[in-house]
């Protein structure tokens, strides 16, 4: 009974909203109508209205899918220094990190989907109605790990907010040991999607042990840039209630973040031009032409710049307390680790493929439309849970009882 | 008035959308059928549901080809191991195997799907998958051309328009190098005659390793090892991911990137259910020693066309068989050795 109030009072908050909201949802309808349209062709033509192939047999759909699993992952290990930090709105901070891992999750998964051949037969995936390949395939691994740390994370954020809801105290010995399992289970999430890569001998460029660390490192970065825009967008219109000072200490954090992902990726670079092997191709192809055909490095020379600069500006006391300069370092290390971690990662991974061919590969139309789809949908799950959730979460939306609740775990 | 439309032309839109999503499903549902989305793994079948299944598919073969063919699933034969021996200093590089190979086994004409790689290597560097050029004798051999920047990376090389072009799509010189194997043309149409001077060749189909990755990554066991140590797909259970192409050091495996074209005079209706029989889009395949003729004794396809003599085929668990006596006396070389995948093609200098 309290459940189908809490629905509704959901919907309610979700048709309730500024011009500005309604332009967004529209935007993002517009995407996701698009999106379907081209996967309907994908789903009637096969991939070959991709630009894969078999020489690059993955592209921009596990480009994505790895980005945003580091995503899911770092929203969530912002837990530990929200803790040690003791930010305010602790509890904010975690439901909001846990959220955006739901929708990231959410993304992933449907990025995976429409890198299938054969949608129709995920549930071989699944264990004992299908045949997962335990325990030698990561792939079903990241499987498994990725259901189970979406399963957590959504249980946490509805009992947060149904007992916010309620307007009763949750229960700190049901949720702590959940938050705090959901430490790990973010990081195993993107160690086994790294080791997906990891694990492959045939491709020199991923089977860097380097690959794992340099992943958690990015990633640290990237996810905490969207949540330090999201704090502040939500600070005007929701009245969050985040200091400044916290905002700072994030990008302090992600500041060696960064250096950390720099210094392991410069430890990779050096290792390919200094020892000079056949295996050093790859690197080129990620850094400048080779055999004068050319792709990522378009994009992986702005991103590495990026990123650096993004290392600076937070490095630097006076820039990242600066809310221009802050806000400007986290679109610039959002776009250095989508690069990175997209395409500048599964490119050069297949290119040259194993017998030495080279064919480049940039994304068709129908990748980019379905690919801002499937965004879409993240972004729109994302916005309405958000929306719903920080009302509820502050306490303009009560069903009963007090307001005055103690905001700490 | 102005939103009213607006947003009537959305809700039909997204009505629209949502009908032509689900229609491709409900398509694939009563066309497939629920039998074939319900079954169990191919090793869990019992005789008779594996019987079902062959029948169910040799009807589907009667509506797409006009013929049903047969489907058998002969199992392999006690105390047998097959191993495979290529001549390298035979091979002319005609890639008349590659043509038997497409035939016997029902490969996708359009777009044109090679289980066969012939790869032409310079005599002066040897095997260096860096200087291996697979479309020599076509317009795609861009790898000659631009051979002088090789390894210093920074090429400036103009590729021309038809280069491109072929870059973007691989496949779309398939049909060319067909036309060159059954008659060389000059070397200005692009065309030429094999050897070349100062070049050899190495045919390279997946290695049938005796540990494969492939099968290591297949996240639902769609790929596996048979106790003659041929590696097959269940090309019903694939779900099409991919992720052992990128595990395959030999490049061995193609997807069907659109519904495979096949014309049902070109159908070849003898076929095996882990090897020839005719496949759908959205899953893998690859070489598995042409195993509806070697398990019942035939040579691979592949074998009997090659018109030097350099393919070798047999049983490596037999003392007496020509493989084990080639793996005895001649200089034997396996492709990535070092990374221990253990294949059982055995290239050899004659
Ligand atoms: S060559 Fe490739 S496809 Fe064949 S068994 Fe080895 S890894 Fe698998
Ligand atoms: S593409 Fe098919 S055979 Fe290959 S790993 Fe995926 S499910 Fe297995």
């Amino acid at each position: 009974m309290h459940f189908m109030s809490f629905v509704k009072t959901s919907f309610k908050l979700w048709f309730s909203g500024g011009r500005y909201y309604w332009a967004w949802i529209v935007f993002l309808g517009l995407l996701i109508v698009s999106g379907a349209f081209a996967y309907r062709d994908q789903l009637a033509d096969g991939l070959i209205v991709t630009n894969m192939r078999d020489p690059i047999s993955w592209g921009f759909y596990i480009g994505n899918f790895t980005f945003l699993v580091g995503v899911a992952a770092a929203a969530v290990i912002l837990v530990i220094p929200a803790y040690i930090y003791h930010w305010e709105p602790i509890k904010e901070v975690v439901l909001l990190g846990e959220l955006l891992a739901i929708s990231a999750i959410v993304m992933c998964f449907l990025f995976v989907t429409v890198d299938l051949g054969r949608p129709d037969r995920v549930l071989h995936l699944i264990p004992l109605i299908g045949s997962p390949n335990f325990p030698s395939s990561l792939l079903a691994w990241d499987v498994l790990v990725l259901n189970l740390y979406f399963i957590l994370n959504f249980f946490i954020v509805s009992y947060l907010l149904y007992n916010a809801f309620l307007g009763r105290e949750y229960n700190k010995a049901v949720l702590l040991p959940l938050v705090l399992l959901s430490i790990p289970a973010a990081v195993s999430i993107h160690t086994v999607t790294a080791f997906l890569y990891n694990g492959l001998p045939a491709r020199p460029f991923w089977n860097a042990s380097i690959l794992a660390p340099r992943f958690l490192a990015s990633a640290f970065c990237s996810g905490p840039a969207i949540l330090l825009i999201l704090f502040q967008i939500l600070r005007k219109t929701n009245g969050l209630k985040i200091k400044d000072a916290a905002l700072s200490k994030i990008a302090e954090l992600m500041a060696y973040a960064m250096f950390i992902n720099l210094f392991l990726f410069g430890a990779e670079i050096f290792k390919e031009y200094y020892s000079n092997t056949e295996h050093l191709v790859y690197t080129k192809v990620l850094f400048v032409s080779v055999l004068g055909k050319t792709s990522v490095h378009y994009f992986m020379w702005p991103a590495l710049i990026c990123s650096f600069l993004a290392f600076l500006l937070f490095l630097i006391p006076k820039t990242r307390r600066n809310i221009y300069t802050m806000n400007a370092g986290c679109l610039m290390i959002f776009f250095g680790v989508y690069t990175e971690k997209g395409l500048g990662l599964v490119i050069p991974g297949l290119t040259p493929d194993t017998l030495g061919e080279i064919y480049m590969y940039a994304p068709s139309l129908t990748e980019y439309r379905v690919a801002a789809g499937v965004f879409a949908v993240g972004f729109l799950i994302f916005t309405l849970m958000v929306k719903a959730a920080i009302s509820i979460s502050l306490g303009e939306t009560v069903m009963l009882g007090d307001q005055s609740r103690d905001s700490r775990i | 008035m102005k939103k009213e439309i607006t947003r009537r032309d959305f809700l039909k839109k997204s009505a629209g959308v949502a009908a032509t999503l689900c229609l491709p499903a409900w398509a694939a549902c009563t066309q497939d059928n629920v039998e074939a989305f319900l079954r169990e793994h191919f090793l869990e079948l019992s005789p008779q549901q594996l019987t079902k299944v062959l029948r169910r598919l040799e009807k589907e073969n009667l509506k797409r080809f006009g013929k049903a063919g047969t489907i058998d699933a002969t199992p392999a034969m006690k105390g047998v191991v097959f191993g495979y021996g290529l001549d390298i200093s035979r091979c002319i590089g005609c890639r008349r195997c590659v043509h038997a190979c497409v035939k016997e086994n029902n490969q996708s004409r359009k777009p044109a799907i090679q289980w066969i790689n012939v790869i032409e290597f310079n005599k002066e560097s040897g095997i260096d998958f860096g200087e291996a050029d697979p479309y020599y004798c076509s317009p795609g051999s861009i790898h000659n051309k631009a051979a002088g920047e090789k390894g210093s990376g920074s090429s400036t090389q103009e590729l021309s328009k038809e280069q491109k072009a072929i870059l973007q799509n691989p496949e779309s010189q398939y049909p060319l190098y067909q036309i060159n194997a059954e008659k060389p043309k000059t070397e200005a149409a692009g065309g030429c005659k094999v050897p070349r001077a100062d070049h050899f060749y190495v045919p390279v189909a997946c290695q049938q390793c005796k540990d494969p990755p492939c099968v290591k990554v297949c996240p639902v066991k769609a790929t596996w090892m048979e106790p003659d140590g041929i590696v097959v797909i269940d090309y019903d259970w694939c779900i099409g991911c991919r992720y052992c192409m990128a595990a395959c050091p030999y490049g061995a495996r193609r997807f069907n990137w659109s519904e495979p074209e096949l014309a049902a005079e070109e159908f070849n209706p003898d076929t095996h259910y882990l090897g020839n029989r005719p496949r759908r889009r959205g899953v893998v395949e690859k070489c598995t020693f042409c195993i509806q003729r070697t398990r019942k004794g035939l040579y691979p396809a592949c074998v009997e066309i090659c018109p030097v003599g350099a393919r070798k085929f047999g049983n490596l668990l037999d003392p007496e068989s020509e493989i084990r006596y080639i793996m005895k006396h001649k200089r034997v070389l396996i492709l990535k050795n070092e990374l221990a995948t253990h294949p059982k093609f055995f290239y050899f200098y004659g």
